[in-house]
């Protein structure tokens, strides 16, 4: 039913038709729903029983039915969709009269709900207007912004603007703290935000494999894992540090992509998909029953933590510490902020990596191999190497993320390695856009970050009463999300590919042409 | 003796394609004069791309041997190597009948990505390059202006940051020509140039490749089922039906070959018993 109404047809003539469909769609809901929801089993003296629940099915029902028909009505069928005037806010049309009155009316509206919600006291009316204010606010501020100033370079401010937030994020808050006292859940922050750029980095990293090369990698964290062993077994047999431990990790695991490329060479979409899933689940299944080597299930303990120049982060050791050589006092904050930017150090490089590989050889080889293998060969480009090189640049960030991931745990077992790991990877890079750095950032920021986020949505349960618990439906929330993206922006949130070189002037070319290397 | 049998760039002796029980390729022998323009014409499903694929090495054939040699009387033979060593080392190039660019970069990244091995070996196997050692900023800058030479050859400089997804037919045509040339070859070959083009750009591709084998000095191989392009630009013609060789020879002796105009046209019911035995079916 998305296609436009006929212009001029009346109102009655419209409703018809979208009552139709409405009725159809209740149908369907229901009978969708008539087990899901209209039924609950209850454990009674007698048995399990079945207790219906009618008003709970009207309910849904009733939302499908109503909300289909005025999306019928306002959206799809209607002659001014009353989604335009939203819609402008982020692009740049021009706004008629009645996309004006239908803000103003809305922000009027919001306004009055604000103004009553906190009269009567109900946060969740507030909560409600406060998210169409946000929604409003940004639209206007960035309507602003391209209107006063339509010519800057959005993506480079964005993106030089995201990395100094990075960078100057913890110290500027444990300053803050220190200086003002004003209780930040510092520790839980950084260990979030460590969380956040470990995923960043693993999403650049399969980006290489997945996004430019097109090979779709379903095993990504064995190479993760490898990483992680490689580091935490010579750490702990052999007591060497991490920095030491570092790129002899990264090189494990760069090994370890060859080996795996090698007989996956000639597979491609779905069978490379398979093969490398298989992959990844050997590896964990090696972990757990090589227990002379790996411990087994008990896994690996008591792994270093990085040092500061040979400068430990622990209240007091046998030598000189980070706090007693530059005569701080002792906080444990100051090691999880060194692992901060330990790991967005290691994140930069990776990207840094990749941005100057996409402008080499190999990288425009990596990327017109997801484009066309076959006109490759002809080209005289040898795509068993091209693939290898792919696979193991891709792994080698990996073992360095799985390197960083044995240090800050300082425990690891085959259990952090299983498959919805690499199904989360590949969800972000997915998600980002394949190819895109700046995207890939972004859904590894949204997708851990905003998944912890909805741990803190207690302003719910002024909706839904005191007994919901958000943290319950994060996975709903989560797929919710999920859905939604892939119906808007089926190639992920930034799905244009910019050029690596021009001869004039380089524009983003659009995500129809940019294959995905399925085929 | 033929003018391009002595000294032939490449010499194809009973070359056979067998795909299980069909034989695709049967037994067939030419060769490719330096310098001149050869066509492989022939009714649908005649085994033309087949032999192609065979040069190119994209098949690797059952029978029969390949043999080219370079100027300097270096010599390959063609059914040893890999596809990609087919156009590094003995320096083959081809286009695909149905156009293969890649379409997802623009104009000037096909051209770049066909020069890679050059552009590679300049990096430094990347590492070089990554680290900031090596001359790569000269070897790129020299590869731009190749690229830019044959942008200007097939008339596409406006469009050189374009996507190549975008360009239309004739200009995808154009474009992927100049890409196989950017890799610098010794024998072209080209899968039907001419299909889908207009009358227009029909002239304007045979003066591109009169142009190229003019100014190039190489061999120029072409599919091509457009007999305005074939009689007027080849120097010589093999003919295929049936996976077998019918004719072989100058546009004028193809032309009035009674096998070729029976291949083409078909013949009469009552001498089709006369010609069989002539073709030797």
């Amino acid at each position: 039913m998305s296609a436009l109404a006929e212009p001029g047809k009346s109102f009655g003539q419209r409703l018809q038709p979208a009552l139709a469909d409405a009725i159809i769609a209740g149908w369907i809901a229901f009978l969708l729903f008539c087990l899901l929801l209209g039924v609950r089993t209850v454990d009674k003296v007698t048995g399990l029983t079945l207790q219906p629940r009618p008003t709970l099915l009207a309910i849904a029902v009733g939302i499908v039915v109503f909300g289909r028909l005025l999306l019928n009505l306002f959206v799809w069928q209607a002659e001014h969709p009353i989604t335009t005037p939203f819609a402008k806010l982020f692009t740049s049309e021009r706004f008629e009269r009645r996309d004006l009155i239908v803000l103003g009316t809305v922000a009027f509206v919001s306004a009055l709900v604000l103004i009553v919600g906190s009269i009567i006291g109900a946060p969740g009316f507030q909560l409600v207007a406060a998210c169409v204010f946000a929604f409003l606010g940004l639209g206007v501020v960035r309507r602003a912004i391209v209107y006063f100033f339509p010519n800057l370079p959005y993506a480079r401010i964005f993106t030089i603007g995201g990395i100094a937030f990075a960078v100057l994020f913890p110290i500027i808050s444990y300053l803050l703290e220190k200086a003002f006292h004003l209780g930040l859940p510092l520790r839980y922050l950084f260990d979030l935000s460590i969380l956040v750029l470990t995923y960043v980095m693993l999403g650049w990293g399969l980006n290489i494999v997945v996004g430019l090369a097109g090979l779709l990698d379903l095993g990504y964290v064995a190479f993760y894992a490898v990483g992680a062993y490689v580091f935490a077994l010579l750490a702990t047999t052999f007591g060497l540090g991490f920095w030491m431990c570092l790129p002899i990790a990264g090189a494990a695991a760069a090994l370890w992509g060859v080996i795996l490329g090698f007989p996956v060479l000639r597979l491609r979409g779905d069978y490379l998909a398979i093969v490398t899933l298989a992959f990844g689940e050997i590896v964990r299944i090696i972990l757990i029953n090589w227990t002379p080597v790996t411990n087994g299930p008990n896994g690996v303990s008591d792994i270093p933590k990085p040092t500061f120049f040979g400068l430990p982060f622990s209240a007091a050791g046998g030598g000189p510490t980070f706090s007693s050589f530059f005569g701080l006092k002792y906080d444990p904050v100051q090691g999880i902020i060194f692992l901060y930017y330990v790991i967005l150090g290691l994140a930069l490089i990776t990207n840094l990596v990749t941005i100057r590989l996409r402008r080499l050889p190999i990288g425009r080889a990596w990327e017109a191999m997801r484009e066309d293998e076959i006109a490759c060969r002809s080209l005289g480009i040898n795509t068993t190497i091209t693939k290898l090189t792919a696979f193991a640049t891709g792994a080698l960030f990996g073992g360095l993320a799985g390197s960083f991931f044995a240090t800050r745990q300082g425990f690891i077992s085959p259990e952090s390695f299983t498959f919805i790991e690499s199904a989360i990877i590949l969800a972000i890079v997915v998600l980002g856009g394949m190819g895109s750095q700046l995207g890939v950032a972004i859904a590894a920021i949204v997708m851990v970050g905003g998944f912890e986020a909805l741990r803190h949505t207690e302003g719910l349960q002024s909706i839904f009463g005191e007994g919901f618990d958000p943290a319950l439906y994060r996975m709903l929330l989560f797929g919710i999300a999920m859905v939604g993206i892939m119906v808007w922006r089926p190639r992920g949130i930034i799905g244009s590919r910019s050029p690596t070189i021009a001869l004039n002037e380089a524009r983003p070319i659009p995500k129809d042409l940019v294959d995905t290397g399925r085929a | 003796m033929k003018p391009w049998e002595k000294d032939p760039l490449l010499r194809v002796e009973h070359l056979t394609m067998r795909f299980g029980g069909l034989v695709a390729v049967d037994d067939v022998s030419f060769e490719v004069g330096r310098r001149d323009i050869t066509a492989l014409i022939g009714p649908n499903g005649a085994g033309k791309t087949t032999v192609f694929n065979c040069i190119t090495g994209f098949y690797k054939p059952s029978e029969g041997m390949m043999e080219l040699r370079h100027p300097d009387s270096q010599s390959f033979d063609l059914e040893r190597l890999d596809d990609h060593d087919i156009n590094s080392r003995a320096r083959v190039a081809r286009t695909f009948q149905n156009i293969r660019l890649f379409r997802g970069m623009t104009v000037l990244e096909n051209l770049m990505v066909a020069q890679h091995n050059v552009l590679n070996r300049a990096s430094g196997l990347t590492i070089g390059a990554i680290l900031g050692l090596s001359g790569f900023g000269k070897a790129e800058r020299l590869a731009v202006d190749h690229a830019r030479h044959w942008l200007g050859r097939v008339d596409l400089i406006a469009k050189a940051d374009e996507p190549a997804g975008e360009l239309s037919y004739g200009d995808q045509r154009r474009l992927e020509i100049a890409r196989a040339m950017c890799t610098r070859p010794l024998l072209l070959c080209l899968d039907e140039p001419a299909a889908g083009l207009n009358a227009r750009e029909t002239d304007g591709l045979n003066e591109l490749l009169y142009s190229i084998r003019a100014q190039e000095d190489i061999a120029l191989l072409l599919i091509e089922h457009d007999m305005s392009v074939v009689m007027r630009i080849s120097d010589h013609i093999v003919v295929l039906d049936y996976g077998k060789e019918i004719a072989d020879g100058t546009a004028e002796e193809v032309r009035n070959d009674p096998k070729v105009i029976a291949a083409y046209l078909g013949v009469p019911d009552e001498e089709l018993p006369l010609v069989e035995r002539e073709v030797g079916l």
